[in-house]
């Protein structure tokens, strides 16, 4: 297989976006990495995209959205593999140029999610779950990672001020991102006194519903000296499912395809937790990021809580995590929140974070989730 | 009329069919065709038991659109004395009084209304063992 690299990054910022439809939103994007690299001609993309029928009443988008983007009849692919289709598609192209059989591929990601009803939003995202077995009885999404959260906080004593702490972080972070969909600093106090939506979790505790895009562009590592910007290496990638439905895992104190996605990606780059100098983590919800930071190695099983209250996931810490702002500051439009990850790290890996900047930063990681923890996609970016 | 898509399932709705693996013991409900843990693809099938233990739970106070006006209520894994796990609403009982470890029964109750139809849905819900 052939070494690949990102040589270019887009995304817009992330939001409520009225004015603009799910094709223009996209196309803004690509366009920018598009031009980020200096290129306007692609040879294939593969876009995340998690229900474009549900939240937009369009599918077969693959094709629309290449035909928009001016590059029909190249091959266009649409992947879903529910909120970490972005992450899956980044995966995908990369296999592709990795293969041989393209060199210049788009990996895209878009979900316009404000154009329906929060409830049938809600709707949508829970059928990212088991809908006959979990949906019937009226859990939502909020509520199977409350069920993780009361079972981490009696297993390892996690506390209702630990959750809050991950929320104060990423929107001190996302507060030094003007691509971010609430760039505000928020309180524990206001946390933990926020509306109530499935106990323990109230609402600053979830990652809210965007409209947004991201695209990167990927070509083989020896060609990126064609290229404007600074290639990032590819040096790891990792893919694991597990049981869609949350009741059906043995322990449900540990996301296990986070784990997995995380040791294939780590073996693959060679690296081990130690090295990571900042990793973007899927935080749909507080108690996710605390159990990402666990499963990836960054402090012991049941540490997550106290990792975060001691400040060794914050700007400045000893790994920095969300330095975007995560999902819950810069917004969670699902199909394209992979994506989004994928280009923080390349813009950190290549010192162009501005206030949000790691020092030093060599080795990034992204770790994108589907569902309660049905599928995650792990990624390792290096400086070249 | 009840579609399809839930009579077909009421082996398991409505009389908690289960199955276990003829290879390794391991049970599973609804039944599956291929086991997850040795890949046997011989079962047989049985009754479940309503007998069960909480293993974690929340209450839902912000619904989706089938269970608005409901809210808030309880939901949780319940660790069934045959084996499976399943997710459940608790109710019959304070929403502050339910604990992980507390021993539920199942039974059977109104869900929700299906379709355009508002054909309603009966399943299972997990109220407290009372000695
Ligand atoms: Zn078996």
């Amino acid at each position: 297989m052939r070494d690949v690299a990102v040589i270019g990054v887009g995304m817009q910022k992330w939001g409520e976006i009225w004015t603009k439809s799910l094709r223009e939103i996209f196309v803004e994007s690509a366009l920018l990495a598009m031009d980020d690299a200096g290129i306007d001609k692609l040879e294939a993309m593969y876009v995340g995209s998690m229900s474009p029928g549900l939240f937009a009443a369009q599918e077969h988008i693959g094709s629309l959205l290449a035909d928009y983007l001016g590059q029909a009849p190249i091959p266009a692919t649409r992947v879903e593999s529910a909120c970490a289709s972005g992450g899956l598609a980044f995966r995908m192209a990369c296999m592709d140029v990795a293969s041989g059989m393209h060199d210049i591929v788009l990996a895209g990601g878009v979900e316009k999610m404000t154009d329906i009803s929060g409830g049938e939003a809600t709707f949508a995202l829970s059928t990212a779950s088991d809908m006959k077995w979990e949906g019937t009885c009226g859990v939502t999404f909020p509520g199977l990672y409350a069920m993780m959260a009361v079972a981490h906080m009696e297993k390892f004593g996690t506390t209702r001020e630990q959750l809050a702490q991950v929320a104060v972080k990423n929107h001190a972070n996302g507060s030094l991102n003007a691509r971010a969909q609430f760039p505000t600093k928020i309180t524990a106090e206001q946390v933990i006194n926020s509306v109530k939506v499935a106990d323990p979790l109230n609402i600053l505790d979830c990652s809210p519903i965007t409209d947004g895009a991201a695209a990167v562009i990927v070509v083989p590592a020896d060609m990126v000296k064609n290229f404007q910007q600074p290639g990032v290496k590819v040096t790891g990638t990792g893919h694991a499912t597990d049981t869609i439905a949350l009741h059906d895992r043995d322990d449900l104190t540990v996301i296990d395809s986070a784990r997995l996605a995380g040791e294939q990606a780590y073996k693959m780059a060679g690296k081990t937790p130690q090295d990571i100098d900042l990793c973007e983590v899927h935080d749909c919800f507080t108690i996710a990021e605390i159990m990402v930071t666990e499963a990836l190695g960054f402090c012991e099983l049941g540490g997550g809580g106290p990792a975060v209250a001691a400040g060794h996931t914050a700007l400045g810490g000893k790994i920095p995590v969300n330095t975007s702002g995560g999902l819950k500051s810069k917004g969670h439009p699902v199909g394209a929140t992979g994506v989004g990850q994928v280009i923080e790290v390349v813009e950190q890996l290549r010192g162009q974070s501005g206030q949000r900047q790691v020092k030093d930063a060599k080795v990034g990681m992204t770790q994108n989730m589907g569902g309660s923890g049905g599928s995650s996609v792990v990624h390792i970016l290096e400086v070249m | 009329m009840p579609s399809a898509r839930s009579w077909r399932a009421y082996p398991q709705t409505y009389r908690l069919e289960a199955s276990r693996c003829s290879g390794c013991q391991k049970t599973f409900f609804p039944p599956r065709q291929v086991c997850n843990a040795c890949s046997g693809r011989e079962f047989e099938t049985f009754r479940m038991g309503y007998g069960g233990t909480v293993v974690t739970h929340t209450v839902i106070r912000t619904p989706g659109d089938q269970f608005q006006g409901e809210a808030p209520f309880a939901v949780g894994i319940i660790a069934m004395d045959d084996g499976p796990k399943m997710t459940t609403q608790i109710v019959d009982v304070p929403l502050e009084e339910i604990r992980i470890g507390m021993k539920v029964k199942l039974e059977f109750r109104r869900m929700y209304a299906e379709g355009h139809d508002g054909v309603i849905e009966y399943g299972h819900k997990a109220v407290p063992l009372r000695e």
